[in-house]
């Protein structure tokens, strides 16, 4: 069997595919953005995580540290739990606090990590002690005409009552 | 006689479907041979190579030129688009994600079935008409491991590098058009794109979907190309039936598989 100028042409044409897949892979995808090894797990327990998605990034300071890595229902409290999986180049301390924010005002849901001030770091398989759902544009709506009734009736109290509850959820 | 002509019609009807089903199950019969009998295609690869040549090879202009365009009209498209809502930053993720998961696997294996299938199927159908296959199977030689299977892999090995390269030269048409030509931020064209397309999800569905239909266009055309009449005019309504039939095929497969993978169900 000898090489001819054929082999040369389907080599060429093979070399071509692959290198096209690898453009797609590391260029067009994300795949040189993965390390699965060096992460470690933590979770917090939402009342309300609105449009997260599992992927969603993990943001602190506006940078991703991690990823959202499984959101279930928790029949017990009724409430969401949601798995983050971080990257071990970051390490936050055990009273870092998770909230759910929006990126501009339409755009994808991610969570946002505001570090605390322990001396110890989280591990895997913590817990957010202080976790903030997802702002629910209904609710805000609907605070705000509560305060504004309220603010009309003239007592104080109660607007004040009205604008912390605002603040608060 | 109405009555007779309704006879005629029902008569007709059934025998299309008789023919239909016969056909099919021939056709499948054809098929599972092909598997068995492919062994030769891999013992004897330069068999397969020669039919890479041809079909794989011979095909490349036509991909990478129609790859090139289709992005360079995603860009354009996409920004007149996206430009209204302010966020014509998103054109690198519309481009890729359209590329990869739809328009890279069909576009190629439609092309690939008018460039390569019809090829295959005027091929064999003369080589029947001509009977050389009958002189093959004369000298103990079985045409369907010597003619079939090879082109058959062939065809199966080249139509997923087909589709990246398609993806590819159409994301590079997607950024020659909205980077270098419109000027978006080239640093957001990359990146949204990066995050919207996931390796998993979008680039292993897209290479799935074209090994499907590189199965699905080269079994059509190999077998309407061994079911031709051996005549002139046989000859050429294959030809016609591969490229009508891949094409519904593609399109009917490429509805199945985008359920499948992106639902879910």
């Amino acid at each position: 069997m000898e090489r001819t100028t054929l082999d040369m042409w389907v080599g060429a044409f093979v070399v071509g595919g692959v290198i096209a897949l690898l453009i797609l892979a590391f260029k067009v995808g994300n795949l040189s953005g993965y390390d699965r090894s060096e992460s470690y797990n933590v979770y917090g327990e939402f009342d309300n995580i609105g449009g997260l998605k599992i992927k969603a990034p993990v943001k602190s300071a506006g940078v991703v540290v991690g990823r959202v890595s499984g959101i279930q229902f928790d029949n017990k409290k009724f409430q969401a739990h949601v798995e983050i999986r971080i990257s071990k180049k970051y390490q936050f301390p055990k009273d870092t606090s998770a909230s759910i924010l929006t990126s501009g005002l339409l755009g994808e849901q991610y969570i946002g990590l505001e570090a605390g001030g322990d001396e110890e770091n989280l591990n895997n398989g913590d817990k957010f002690k202080l976790t903030q759902s997802a702002i629910v544009l209904e609710h805000l709506i609907g605070q705000a005409l509560f305060s504004k009734a309220a603010d009309e009736g003239g007592d104080k109290n109660t607007a004040q009552g009205g604008n912390k509850k605002a603040v608060v959820q | 006689m109405p009555h007779r002509k309704v006879g005629f019609g029902l008569h007709s009807i059934g025998a299309a479907v008789v023919n239909g089903v016969w056909r099919l199950g021939y056709a499948s019969r054809f098929f599972l041979m092909t598997l068995i009998s492919s062994g030769a295609s891999f013992r004897r690869i330069q068999l397969t190579i020669r039919e890479i040549y041809f079909s794989g090879v011979m095909s490349l202009i036509i991909i990478l030129v129609s790859g090139l365009f289709v992005g360079m009209v995603l860009g354009l498209q996409g920004y007149e688009t996206l430009q209204k809502y302010g966020s014509e930053s998103a054109l690198g993720s519309l481009v890729a994600l359209s590329l990869v998961r739809e328009l890279g696997p069909v576009l190629a294996a439609l092309l690939f079935a008018s460039r390569a299938g019809s090829a295959i199927t005027a091929e064999i159908g003369l080589m029947k008409a001509t009977e050389q296959i009958a002189a093959m199977e004369m000298m103990a030689v079985d045409p369907i491991s010597r003619v079939v299977a090879p082109r058959f892999w062939a065809g199966v090995i080249s139509m997923p590098l087909l589709a990246a390269m398609f993806s590819a030269i159409g994301v590079f048409g997607g950024y020659l058009v909205g980077v270098v030509f419109i000027g978006v931020d080239e640093g957001s064209f990359w990146s949204q794109m990066q995050a919207a397309v996931d390796f998993r999800q979008d680039i292993v569905n897209g290479v799935i979907k074209s090994v499907v239909f590189g199965i699905a266009v080269t079994a059509i055309a190999l077998f309407e190309g061994y079911d031709a009449p051996p005549t002139a005019e046989g000859v050429s309504h294959a030809t016609t039936r591969t490229v009508v039939t891949s094409a519904l095929a593609v399109l009917g497969l490429d509805f199945i598989l985008t359920v499948l993978m992106f639902r879910g169900v």
